[in-house]
Protein backbone atom coordinates (compact mmCIF):
# COMPACT_ATOMS: atom_id res chain seq x y z
CA UNK A 1 0.00 0.00 0.00
CA UNK A 2 3.03 2.58 0.77
CA UNK A 3 6.37 2.53 -0.85
CA UNK A 4 9.72 4.11 0.21
CA UNK A 5 10.28 7.83 -0.86
CA UNK A 6 13.79 9.57 -0.40
CA UNK A 7 13.85 13.01 0.66
CA UNK A 8 16.80 14.84 0.44
CA UNK A 9 17.14 18.55 2.01
CA UNK A 10 19.46 20.68 -0.43
CA UNK A 11 20.54 23.68 -0.20
CA UNK A 12 19.30 26.75 -3.13
CA UNK A 13 23.26 26.52 -4.10
CA UNK A 14 24.27 25.83 -8.14
CA UNK A 15 25.16 21.87 -8.12
CA UNK A 16 23.65 20.86 -5.14
CA UNK A 17 20.79 18.72 -7.20
CA UNK A 18 23.36 17.36 -9.69
CA UNK A 19 25.20 16.18 -6.67
CA UNK A 20 22.44 14.02 -5.65
CA UNK A 21 21.72 12.69 -9.33
CA UNK A 22 25.16 11.75 -10.23
CA UNK A 23 25.14 9.85 -6.85
CA UNK A 24 21.89 7.62 -8.52
CA UNK A 25 24.17 7.48 -11.32
CA UNK A 26 27.05 5.76 -10.26
CA UNK A 27 24.96 3.66 -7.86
CA UNK A 28 22.56 2.53 -11.31
CA UNK A 29 19.84 3.65 -9.52
CA UNK A 30 16.29 4.78 -12.03
CA UNK A 31 14.68 7.11 -10.48
CA UNK A 32 11.25 6.82 -11.37
CA UNK A 33 9.74 10.10 -10.21
CA UNK A 34 11.10 13.19 -8.33
CA UNK A 35 9.63 16.02 -6.61
CA UNK A 36 11.29 19.13 -5.62
CA UNK A 37 10.03 21.62 -3.42
CA UNK A 38 11.49 24.78 -2.58
CA UNK A 39 11.99 28.02 -0.16
CA UNK A 40 14.45 30.79 -0.37
CA UNK A 41 17.46 29.49 1.06
CA UNK A 42 16.68 25.53 0.83
CA UNK A 43 14.81 22.43 -1.00
CA UNK A 44 13.80 19.30 -0.08
CA UNK A 45 13.86 17.01 -3.00
CA UNK A 46 11.56 13.83 -3.51
CA UNK A 47 12.77 10.93 -5.32
CA UNK A 48 10.82 7.61 -5.87
CA UNK A 49 13.64 5.08 -7.67
CA UNK A 50 13.97 1.35 -7.83
CA UNK A 51 16.38 0.77 -4.90
CA UNK A 52 15.44 3.08 -2.10
CA UNK A 53 17.39 1.09 0.72
CA UNK A 54 20.42 1.01 -1.35
CA UNK A 55 19.86 4.90 -2.80
CA UNK A 56 19.68 5.66 1.42
CA UNK A 57 22.56 4.18 2.70
CA UNK A 58 24.85 6.12 -0.49
CA UNK A 59 23.38 9.02 0.03
CA UNK A 60 23.96 8.80 3.70
CA UNK A 61 27.53 7.75 3.10
CA UNK A 62 27.75 11.15 1.04
CA UNK A 63 27.31 13.07 4.18
CA UNK A 64 23.78 14.42 2.92
CA UNK A 65 20.63 14.87 5.12
CA UNK A 66 18.27 12.25 3.50
CA UNK A 67 15.41 10.15 5.17
CA UNK A 68 13.40 7.48 4.18
CA UNK A 69 9.82 8.32 3.89
CA UNK A 70 6.27 5.50 3.48
CA UNK A 71 4.38 7.40 0.98
CA UNK A 72 1.18 6.66 -0.50
CA UNK A 73 1.02 5.65 -4.02
CA UNK A 74 -2.31 5.10 -5.58
CA UNK A 75 -3.00 3.86 -9.36
CA UNK A 76 -5.96 6.19 -10.86
CA UNK A 77 -7.21 5.57 -14.27
CA UNK A 78 -5.96 7.59 -17.20
CA UNK A 79 -8.78 9.36 -17.54
CA UNK A 80 -9.94 13.34 -16.81
CA UNK A 81 -11.70 13.64 -13.35
CA UNK A 82 -10.01 10.63 -11.56
CA UNK A 83 -7.82 12.16 -9.87
CA UNK A 84 -10.14 14.07 -8.45
CA UNK A 85 -12.31 10.97 -7.42
CA UNK A 86 -9.22 9.58 -5.63
CA UNK A 87 -8.62 12.58 -3.44
CA UNK A 88 -12.12 13.23 -2.71
CA UNK A 89 -12.33 9.21 -1.20
CA UNK A 90 -9.47 10.53 1.27
CA UNK A 91 -10.75 14.07 1.96
CA UNK A 92 -14.25 11.96 2.89
CA UNK A 93 -12.36 9.82 5.38
CA UNK A 94 -11.06 13.08 7.03
CA UNK A 95 -7.16 12.76 5.49
CA UNK A 96 -4.95 15.50 5.15
CA UNK A 97 -2.62 16.22 2.64
CA UNK A 98 0.87 16.64 3.50
CA UNK A 99 2.51 17.07 -0.25
CA UNK A 100 1.02 15.07 -3.48
CA UNK A 101 2.71 14.86 -6.98
CA UNK A 102 2.08 12.71 -9.52
CA UNK A 103 3.14 10.76 -12.66
CA UNK A 104 2.04 8.45 -15.56
CA UNK A 105 3.59 4.69 -16.22
CA UNK A 106 2.15 2.27 -18.76
CA UNK A 107 -1.21 4.02 -19.13
CA UNK A 108 -1.69 4.53 -15.57
CA UNK A 109 -2.02 7.59 -13.31
CA UNK A 110 0.24 7.26 -9.82
CA UNK A 111 -0.58 9.50 -6.83
CA UNK A 112 2.08 9.77 -4.30
CA UNK A 113 1.08 11.83 -1.20
CA UNK A 114 2.26 12.01 2.46
CA UNK A 115 -0.54 12.00 5.00
CA UNK A 116 -0.62 12.49 9.11
CA UNK A 117 -2.68 9.87 9.44
CA UNK A 118 -1.78 6.77 7.32
CA UNK A 119 -4.15 4.79 9.36
CA UNK A 120 -7.22 6.60 8.22
CA UNK A 121 -5.99 6.82 4.14
CA UNK A 122 -5.22 2.60 4.50
CA UNK A 123 -8.86 2.64 5.54
CA UNK A 124 -10.13 4.75 2.74
CA UNK A 125 -8.27 3.23 0.40
CA UNK A 126 -9.59 -0.72 1.24
CA UNK A 127 -13.44 1.05 1.88
CA UNK A 128 -13.17 2.76 -1.77
CA UNK A 129 -10.89 -0.14 -3.19
CA UNK A 130 -7.95 1.54 -4.63
CA UNK A 131 -5.37 -0.35 -5.95
CA UNK A 132 -2.21 0.92 -4.35
CA UNK A 133 1.56 0.73 -5.42
CA UNK A 134 4.17 -1.58 -2.91
CA UNK A 135 7.54 -1.49 -2.69
CA UNK A 136 7.72 -4.73 -4.56
CA UNK A 137 6.49 -3.43 -7.57
CA UNK A 138 8.97 -0.73 -7.79
CA UNK A 139 11.55 -2.38 -10.18
CA UNK A 140 8.99 -3.56 -12.93
CA UNK A 141 8.30 -0.11 -13.33
CA UNK A 142 10.81 1.08 -15.67
CA UNK B 1 28.68 76.56 26.34
CA UNK B 2 30.57 74.67 28.89
CA UNK B 3 28.60 72.98 31.53
CA UNK B 4 30.66 72.86 34.35
CA UNK B 5 33.36 75.32 33.47
CA UNK B 6 35.77 74.77 37.17
CA UNK B 7 35.98 70.70 36.44
CA UNK B 8 35.90 70.80 32.42
CA UNK B 9 38.63 73.24 32.14
CA UNK B 10 40.42 72.64 35.54
CA UNK B 11 44.17 72.89 34.74
CA UNK B 12 46.02 69.43 34.04
CA UNK B 13 47.79 69.69 37.38
CA UNK B 14 44.85 70.14 39.43
CA UNK B 15 42.92 67.62 37.81
CA UNK B 16 45.64 65.10 38.09
CA UNK B 17 45.48 66.30 42.16
CA UNK B 18 42.26 65.84 42.29
CA UNK B 19 42.35 62.70 40.88
CA UNK B 20 44.94 61.23 43.00
CA UNK B 21 43.06 62.34 46.10
CA UNK B 22 39.75 60.45 44.54
CA UNK B 23 41.83 57.70 43.34
CA UNK B 24 43.25 56.90 46.81
CA UNK B 25 39.47 57.53 48.25
CA UNK B 26 38.04 55.07 45.84
CA UNK B 27 41.01 52.45 46.40
CA UNK B 28 39.96 52.99 50.13
CA UNK B 29 36.61 52.46 49.76
CA UNK B 30 36.64 48.98 47.89
CA UNK B 31 39.36 47.84 50.31
CA UNK B 32 36.66 47.98 52.86
CA UNK B 33 33.58 46.72 51.23
CA UNK B 34 34.40 44.59 47.91
CA UNK B 35 35.52 41.55 49.15
CA UNK B 36 36.67 40.21 45.54
CA UNK B 37 39.51 43.69 45.50
CA UNK B 38 40.41 43.17 49.04
CA UNK B 39 42.12 39.90 48.40
CA UNK B 40 42.91 41.05 44.89
CA UNK B 41 44.80 44.16 46.76
CA UNK B 42 46.34 41.78 49.27
CA UNK B 43 47.47 39.08 46.98
CA UNK B 44 49.20 41.95 45.35
CA UNK B 45 50.51 43.15 48.72
CA UNK B 46 48.83 46.87 47.83
CA UNK B 47 47.18 48.77 50.88
CA UNK B 48 45.01 52.05 50.01
CA UNK B 49 48.00 53.71 52.06
CA UNK B 50 50.07 52.80 49.19
CA UNK B 51 47.87 54.81 46.47
CA UNK B 52 48.82 58.76 47.02
CA UNK B 53 48.85 60.01 43.23
CA UNK B 54 47.34 59.28 40.25
CA UNK B 55 50.29 57.50 38.92
CA UNK B 56 49.85 55.17 41.21
CA UNK B 57 46.75 53.53 39.67
CA UNK B 58 49.82 51.06 38.24
CA UNK B 59 50.10 49.24 41.43
CA UNK B 60 46.43 48.49 40.87
CA UNK B 61 44.80 45.17 39.41
CA UNK B 62 42.52 44.92 36.50
CA UNK B 63 38.91 44.06 36.28
CA UNK B 64 37.37 42.12 33.78
CA UNK B 65 33.99 41.31 32.14
CA UNK B 66 34.74 38.09 33.14
CA UNK B 67 35.14 39.05 37.04
CA UNK B 68 31.64 40.84 36.81
CA UNK B 69 30.08 37.47 35.32
CA UNK B 70 31.76 35.80 38.30
CA UNK B 71 30.58 37.88 41.22
CA UNK B 72 27.20 37.71 39.95
CA UNK B 73 24.76 39.78 41.12
CA UNK B 74 25.92 42.21 43.16
CA UNK B 75 29.23 40.35 44.10
CA UNK B 76 31.38 43.58 42.65
CA UNK B 77 28.87 45.95 44.44
CA UNK B 78 30.05 48.53 46.91
CA UNK B 79 27.11 50.33 48.46
CA UNK B 80 24.98 48.73 51.11
CA UNK B 81 21.80 47.16 49.13
CA UNK B 82 19.59 49.98 50.87
CA UNK B 83 21.52 52.49 48.95
CA UNK B 84 21.39 51.11 45.53
CA UNK B 85 18.11 53.15 43.99
CA UNK B 86 18.30 51.78 40.41
CA UNK B 87 19.91 48.50 38.60
CA UNK B 88 20.51 48.25 34.79
CA UNK B 89 21.86 44.93 33.61
CA UNK B 90 23.28 44.30 30.25
CA UNK B 91 24.05 41.29 27.88
CA UNK B 92 25.96 38.59 29.23
CA UNK B 93 27.64 35.59 27.21
CA UNK B 94 26.68 32.94 28.54
CA UNK B 95 23.17 33.79 29.86
CA UNK B 96 24.14 36.15 32.93
CA UNK B 97 23.61 39.68 32.08
CA UNK B 98 25.83 42.17 33.91
CA UNK B 99 24.33 43.86 36.81
CA UNK B 100 25.25 47.47 37.28
CA UNK B 101 23.56 49.34 40.67
CA UNK B 102 23.58 53.02 41.32
CA UNK B 103 23.13 54.84 44.30
CA UNK B 104 21.45 58.07 44.53
CA UNK B 105 24.39 60.34 43.99
CA UNK B 106 25.22 57.90 41.42
CA UNK B 107 22.24 59.00 39.51
CA UNK B 108 23.71 62.58 40.20
CA UNK B 109 26.92 62.14 38.67
CA UNK B 110 25.42 59.92 35.39
CA UNK B 111 23.28 62.99 34.96
CA UNK B 112 26.05 65.62 35.61
CA UNK B 113 28.11 63.97 33.25
CA UNK B 114 25.42 63.19 31.12
CA UNK B 115 24.19 67.35 31.04
CA UNK B 116 28.25 68.68 30.36
CA UNK B 117 27.92 65.58 26.92
CA UNK B 118 24.67 67.79 26.06
CA UNK B 119 25.48 71.35 26.37
CA UNK B 120 29.06 70.82 24.29
CA UNK B 121 26.46 69.80 21.83
CA UNK B 122 24.93 73.29 21.92
CA UNK B 123 21.79 72.08 23.57
CA UNK B 124 20.33 74.52 26.21
CA UNK B 125 17.21 74.72 28.16
CA UNK B 126 15.18 76.06 24.72
CA UNK B 127 15.27 73.03 23.33
CA UNK B 128 13.02 70.08 22.94
CA UNK B 129 14.84 66.81 22.71
CA UNK B 130 14.17 63.35 21.86
CA UNK B 131 15.53 60.51 23.69
CA UNK B 132 15.15 57.46 20.91
CA UNK B 133 17.56 54.98 22.92
CA UNK B 134 15.73 52.33 24.23
CA UNK B 135 14.47 52.55 27.88
CA UNK B 136 14.77 49.68 30.13
CA UNK B 137 17.36 47.18 31.41
CA UNK B 138 19.83 49.74 28.60
CA UNK B 139 21.67 52.16 30.17
CA UNK B 140 21.34 54.24 27.23
CA UNK B 141 17.11 55.52 27.04
CA UNK B 142 17.15 56.63 31.49
CA UNK B 143 20.78 57.77 31.29
CA UNK B 144 20.24 60.33 27.92
CA UNK B 145 16.79 61.67 29.91
CA UNK B 146 17.93 62.45 33.21
CA UNK B 147 20.55 64.40 31.41
CA UNK B 148 17.75 66.29 29.30
CA UNK B 149 16.00 66.86 32.48
CA UNK B 150 19.09 68.03 34.81
CA UNK B 151 19.76 70.50 32.20
CA UNK B 152 16.87 72.00 31.73
CA UNK B 153 15.05 70.68 28.33
CA UNK B 154 12.27 69.53 27.85
CA UNK B 155 12.80 65.41 27.20
CA UNK B 156 10.39 63.55 24.73
CA UNK B 157 11.29 60.10 25.98
CA UNK B 158 10.71 58.23 22.32
CA UNK B 159 12.05 55.21 23.24
CA UNK B 160 12.77 52.81 20.25
CA UNK B 161 10.33 51.14 17.74
CA UNK B 162 7.33 53.19 16.04
CA UNK B 163 9.32 55.69 13.77
CA UNK B 164 6.18 56.74 11.90
CA UNK B 165 4.78 58.55 14.63
CA UNK B 166 8.27 59.41 16.23
CA UNK B 167 9.02 61.65 12.52
CA UNK B 168 5.28 63.48 12.91
CA UNK B 169 6.48 64.34 16.46
CA UNK B 170 9.87 65.51 15.26
CA UNK B 171 7.67 67.70 12.82
CA UNK B 172 4.53 68.73 14.95
CA UNK B 173 6.28 69.48 18.25
CA UNK B 174 9.47 70.84 16.56
CA UNK B 175 11.67 68.95 18.30
CA UNK B 176 15.51 70.04 17.86
CA UNK B 177 17.35 67.38 19.54
CA UNK B 178 17.46 63.49 19.03
CA UNK B 179 19.93 61.03 21.03
CA UNK B 180 19.73 57.91 19.54
CA UNK B 181 22.25 54.98 18.01
CA UNK B 182 23.53 56.54 14.19
CA UNK B 183 21.78 53.41 12.29
CA UNK B 184 18.36 54.38 13.90
CA UNK B 185 19.61 57.88 12.75
CA UNK B 186 19.63 57.02 9.40
CA UNK B 187 16.84 55.10 9.44
CA UNK B 188 14.75 57.69 10.63
CA UNK B 189 15.76 59.93 7.34
CA UNK B 190 14.16 56.82 5.31
CA UNK B 191 11.18 56.83 7.27
CA UNK B 192 10.75 60.46 6.36
CA UNK B 193 11.38 59.94 2.93
CA UNK B 194 8.42 57.39 2.47
CA UNK B 195 6.91 59.91 4.91
CA UNK B 196 7.14 62.53 1.87
CA UNK B 197 8.75 65.11 5.09
CA UNK B 198 12.06 66.27 4.13
CA UNK B 199 14.59 68.11 6.36
CA UNK B 200 12.89 71.58 5.79
CA UNK B 201 9.91 70.81 7.28
CA UNK B 202 11.41 69.56 10.67
CA UNK B 203 13.67 71.59 13.06
CA UNK B 204 16.33 68.78 14.50
CA UNK B 205 19.76 71.07 14.46
CA UNK B 206 21.61 68.66 17.66
CA UNK B 207 21.86 64.62 17.32
CA UNK B 208 23.49 62.74 19.96
CA UNK B 209 25.05 59.50 18.78
CA UNK B 210 26.23 56.68 20.04
CA UNK B 211 25.97 52.73 21.47
CA UNK B 212 27.48 51.47 18.20
CA UNK B 213 30.88 52.43 16.29
CA UNK B 214 29.88 54.70 13.23
CA UNK B 215 32.28 56.17 10.45
CA UNK B 216 32.59 59.46 9.02
CA UNK B 217 30.57 59.30 6.09
CA UNK B 218 27.64 58.07 8.78
CA UNK B 219 28.19 61.61 9.85
CA UNK B 220 27.98 63.08 6.74
CA UNK B 221 25.19 60.90 5.49
CA UNK B 222 22.69 61.54 8.87
CA UNK B 223 24.10 65.73 8.79
CA UNK B 224 22.78 66.19 5.42
CA UNK B 225 19.58 63.62 5.32
CA UNK B 226 18.56 64.66 8.63
CA UNK B 227 20.04 68.53 8.65
CA UNK B 228 21.18 68.74 11.82
CA UNK B 229 25.06 68.34 13.64
CA UNK B 230 25.28 65.15 14.89
CA UNK B 231 28.44 64.43 17.90
CA UNK B 232 29.53 61.53 19.22
CA UNK B 233 28.48 60.35 22.58
CA UNK B 234 30.21 57.48 24.49
CA UNK B 235 29.58 55.20 27.12
CA UNK B 236 29.31 52.15 28.90
CA UNK B 237 27.04 49.88 31.53
CA UNK B 238 29.70 48.96 33.67
CA UNK B 239 31.28 52.24 34.07
CA UNK B 240 28.15 54.35 34.13
CA UNK B 241 26.07 54.50 30.34
CA UNK B 242 26.62 56.94 27.85
CA UNK B 243 28.06 60.17 29.36
CA UNK B 244 31.60 58.57 29.63
CA UNK B 245 32.70 61.21 26.97
CA UNK B 246 31.39 63.56 24.53
CA UNK B 247 32.59 65.69 21.18
CA UNK B 248 32.36 69.51 21.00
CA UNK B 249 31.97 71.61 18.71
CA UNK B 250 35.41 71.23 17.19
CA UNK B 251 34.94 66.91 16.90
CA UNK B 252 38.58 66.24 17.41
CA UNK B 253 38.10 63.94 19.67
CA UNK B 254 35.44 63.05 22.80
CA UNK B 255 36.32 65.04 26.16
CA UNK B 256 36.14 62.04 28.85
CA UNK B 257 34.57 63.15 32.02
CA UNK B 258 37.88 62.18 33.68
CA UNK B 259 36.95 63.76 37.17
CA UNK B 260 35.05 60.84 37.39
CA UNK B 261 36.48 57.93 34.76
CA UNK B 262 39.85 58.26 34.72
CA UNK B 263 41.13 56.66 31.49
CA UNK B 264 44.21 54.41 30.20
CA UNK B 265 45.43 53.01 27.35
CA UNK B 266 46.90 49.61 27.61
CA UNK B 267 48.75 47.04 25.37
CA UNK B 268 46.20 44.21 25.41
CA UNK B 269 48.69 41.68 24.84
CA UNK B 270 51.45 43.01 27.79
CA UNK B 271 49.02 45.02 29.59
CA UNK B 272 51.64 47.70 29.91
CA UNK B 273 50.04 51.19 29.43
CA UNK B 274 50.91 53.50 26.40
CA UNK B 275 51.37 56.57 25.66
CA UNK B 276 49.37 59.57 23.97
CA UNK B 277 48.62 58.90 20.57
CA UNK B 278 49.18 55.24 20.11
CA UNK B 279 45.84 53.07 20.03
CA UNK B 280 45.57 50.28 22.81
CA UNK B 281 43.00 48.80 24.89
CA UNK B 282 40.95 51.73 26.71
CA UNK B 283 40.28 50.63 30.72
CA UNK B 284 38.54 53.10 32.84
CA UNK B 285 38.77 53.42 36.73
CA UNK B 286 35.55 54.80 38.14
CA UNK B 287 36.64 57.59 40.55
CA UNK B 288 33.74 58.40 42.31
CA UNK B 289 30.92 55.54 42.10
CA UNK B 290 29.38 54.30 45.25
CA UNK B 291 27.25 51.59 43.71
CA UNK B 292 29.69 49.54 42.02
CA UNK B 293 32.99 50.91 41.44
CA UNK B 294 35.73 49.42 39.27
CA UNK B 295 39.62 49.67 39.37
CA UNK B 296 40.66 49.71 35.73
CA UNK B 297 38.14 48.01 33.92
CA UNK B 298 39.12 46.81 30.08
CA UNK B 299 36.66 47.96 28.07
CA UNK B 300 37.92 45.98 25.28
CA UNK B 301 37.32 49.04 23.41
CA UNK B 302 40.47 49.75 21.13
CA UNK B 303 41.01 53.47 20.52
CA UNK B 304 43.87 55.86 21.55
CA UNK B 305 43.96 58.89 24.49
CA UNK B 306 44.70 62.66 23.20
CA UNK B 307 45.95 65.58 25.24
CA UNK B 308 46.84 68.34 23.21
CA UNK B 309 44.92 71.54 24.19
CA UNK B 310 41.18 71.81 22.40
CA UNK B 311 40.39 74.86 21.17
CA UNK B 312 36.61 74.75 23.08
CA UNK B 313 38.16 75.45 26.11
CA UNK B 314 38.15 72.01 27.58
CA UNK B 315 41.40 70.93 29.17
CA UNK B 316 40.38 67.37 29.50
CA UNK B 317 41.89 64.08 27.68
CA UNK B 318 40.25 62.91 24.64
CA UNK B 319 39.97 59.60 23.02
CA UNK B 320 40.03 59.36 19.47
CA UNK B 321 36.96 56.82 18.10
CA UNK B 322 36.49 53.29 18.37
CA UNK B 323 38.73 51.80 16.29
CA UNK B 324 37.50 47.83 16.68
CA UNK B 325 37.76 45.42 19.88
CA UNK B 326 39.73 43.62 21.38
CA UNK B 327 37.65 40.34 21.93
CA UNK B 328 34.44 39.07 19.91
CA UNK B 329 32.00 41.33 20.86
CA UNK B 330 29.84 42.27 18.15
CA UNK B 331 27.67 45.28 18.42
CA UNK B 332 24.88 44.71 16.29
CA UNK B 333 21.80 47.79 16.36
CA UNK B 334 23.27 48.76 19.73
CA UNK B 335 22.94 45.63 21.49
CA UNK B 336 26.52 43.46 22.48
CA UNK B 337 26.26 40.00 20.99
CA UNK B 338 28.91 38.10 21.74
CA UNK B 339 29.68 34.75 19.23
CA UNK B 340 29.60 32.54 22.60
CA UNK B 341 25.81 33.53 23.18
CA UNK B 342 24.67 31.97 19.44
CA UNK B 343 26.87 28.51 20.47
CA UNK B 344 24.91 28.26 23.31
CA UNK B 345 21.41 28.43 22.12
CA UNK B 346 22.84 26.22 19.18
CA UNK B 347 24.48 23.49 21.32
CA UNK B 348 21.31 23.16 23.18
CA UNK B 349 19.05 21.52 20.32
CA UNK B 350 20.43 18.42 19.10
CA UNK B 351 19.17 18.93 15.44
CA UNK B 352 21.55 21.19 14.88
CA UNK B 353 25.36 20.70 14.61
CA UNK B 354 27.76 22.68 17.06
CA UNK B 355 28.68 24.63 13.94
CA UNK B 356 27.31 27.87 12.79
CA UNK B 357 28.37 31.15 11.01
CA UNK B 358 27.09 34.94 12.17
CA UNK B 359 26.34 37.25 8.86
CA UNK B 360 26.28 40.73 10.27
CA UNK B 361 25.68 43.53 7.36
CA UNK B 362 23.77 46.75 7.08
CA UNK B 363 20.81 46.95 4.84
CA UNK B 364 19.06 50.16 4.04
CA UNK B 365 21.36 51.38 7.39
CA UNK B 366 19.95 48.61 9.91
CA UNK B 367 21.94 46.21 10.64
CA UNK B 368 21.00 42.63 10.08
CA UNK B 369 22.07 39.24 12.21
CA UNK B 370 21.51 36.07 9.89
CA UNK B 371 22.57 32.81 11.72
CA UNK B 372 23.77 29.74 9.32
CA UNK B 373 23.00 26.44 11.24
CA UNK B 374 23.87 22.82 10.07
CA UNK B 375 20.63 20.54 9.96
CA UNK B 376 22.35 17.40 11.93
CA UNK B 377 22.20 14.09 8.98
CA UNK B 378 20.42 11.76 11.95
CA UNK B 379 18.25 14.04 12.83
CA UNK B 380 16.48 14.71 9.48
CA UNK B 381 13.98 12.23 9.97
CA UNK B 382 10.66 11.46 8.50
CA UNK B 383 9.31 13.68 10.65
CA UNK B 384 11.49 17.08 8.74
CA UNK B 385 10.56 15.71 5.39
CA UNK B 386 7.97 18.44 5.16
CA UNK B 387 9.12 22.21 4.51
CA UNK B 388 6.52 23.44 7.19
CA UNK B 389 8.40 21.19 9.83
CA UNK B 390 11.97 22.92 8.63
CA UNK B 391 10.02 26.09 9.10
CA UNK B 392 8.61 25.41 12.34
CA UNK B 393 12.61 24.05 13.33
CA UNK B 394 13.70 27.27 12.16
CA UNK B 395 11.27 29.35 13.77
CA UNK B 396 12.17 27.65 17.38
CA UNK B 397 15.79 28.73 16.71
CA UNK B 398 14.65 32.15 15.67
CA UNK B 399 12.80 32.53 19.06
CA UNK B 400 15.47 31.53 21.80
CA UNK B 401 18.24 33.82 19.96
CA UNK B 402 15.54 36.58 20.14
CA UNK B 403 15.05 35.60 23.92
CA UNK B 404 19.25 35.17 24.28
CA UNK B 405 20.48 38.00 22.51
CA UNK B 406 17.73 40.73 22.64
CA UNK B 407 17.78 41.23 18.92
CA UNK B 408 16.02 38.95 15.96
CA UNK B 409 17.73 37.28 14.03
CA UNK B 410 17.51 35.31 10.46
CA UNK B 411 18.05 31.87 10.76
CA UNK B 412 19.34 29.79 7.75
CA UNK B 413 19.53 26.54 7.64
CA UNK B 414 22.40 24.67 5.88
CA UNK B 415 22.87 21.14 4.74
CA UNK B 416 24.96 19.06 6.77
CA UNK B 417 29.08 19.76 6.00
CA UNK B 418 28.67 22.77 4.22
CA UNK B 419 29.95 25.54 6.79
CA UNK B 420 33.41 25.46 6.59
CA UNK B 421 35.18 24.51 9.26
CA UNK B 422 37.94 26.59 11.27
CA UNK B 423 40.13 27.04 13.96
CA UNK B 424 40.16 30.61 15.01
CA UNK B 425 36.80 31.95 16.58
CA UNK B 426 36.60 34.82 14.48
CA UNK B 427 35.83 32.26 11.82
CA UNK B 428 32.75 31.89 13.21
CA UNK B 429 31.54 35.89 12.28
CA UNK B 430 31.68 37.12 9.10
CA UNK B 431 31.12 41.20 9.29
CA UNK B 432 29.70 42.48 6.00
CA UNK B 433 29.30 46.32 7.62
CA UNK B 434 32.26 48.54 6.46
CA UNK B 435 32.69 50.60 9.17
CA UNK B 436 36.38 51.16 9.71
Amino acid sequence: MTINQLSIFIENRQGTLLQVLDLFKRAGIQIIATNLADTVEYGILRIICTEPQKAFEALKKEGLAVNMTEVFAVEIDNEAGRGADAIASFVNQGVSIAYLYSFIVDGKGILIFRTDNPAWAAEAISKNQLSTLSEKDLPSLV
Amino acid sequence: MIWNQNKECMSTDEMRALQGRRLHKIVKYVYHNVPFYRNKLQEMDVTPDDIRSIEDIHKLPFTTKQDLRDNYPFGLQAAPKSEVIRVHASSGTTGNPTIVGYTRKDIEVWSECMTRCLTAYGVSRDDIFSVAYGYGLFTGGLGAHYGVENLGAAVVPTSTGNTEKHVRLIRDLGITGIACTPSYALYLAETMDHMGISKNDIRLRVGAFGAEPWTESMRTEIESRLGLKGFNLYGLSEIMGPCVSYECQEQHGSHICEDHFFPEIIDPETLQPLPYGEVGELVFTTLTKEGMPLLRYRTKDLCSLMNDPCPCGRTSVRMGRILGRSDDMLIIRGINVFPSQVESVVLSMPEFAPRYLLVIDRVNNLDTLQVQVEVRQEYFTEQFDTLGALGTLEKRLANKLKSVLSISAKVQLKAPGTIERSQGKSKFVLDKRQLK
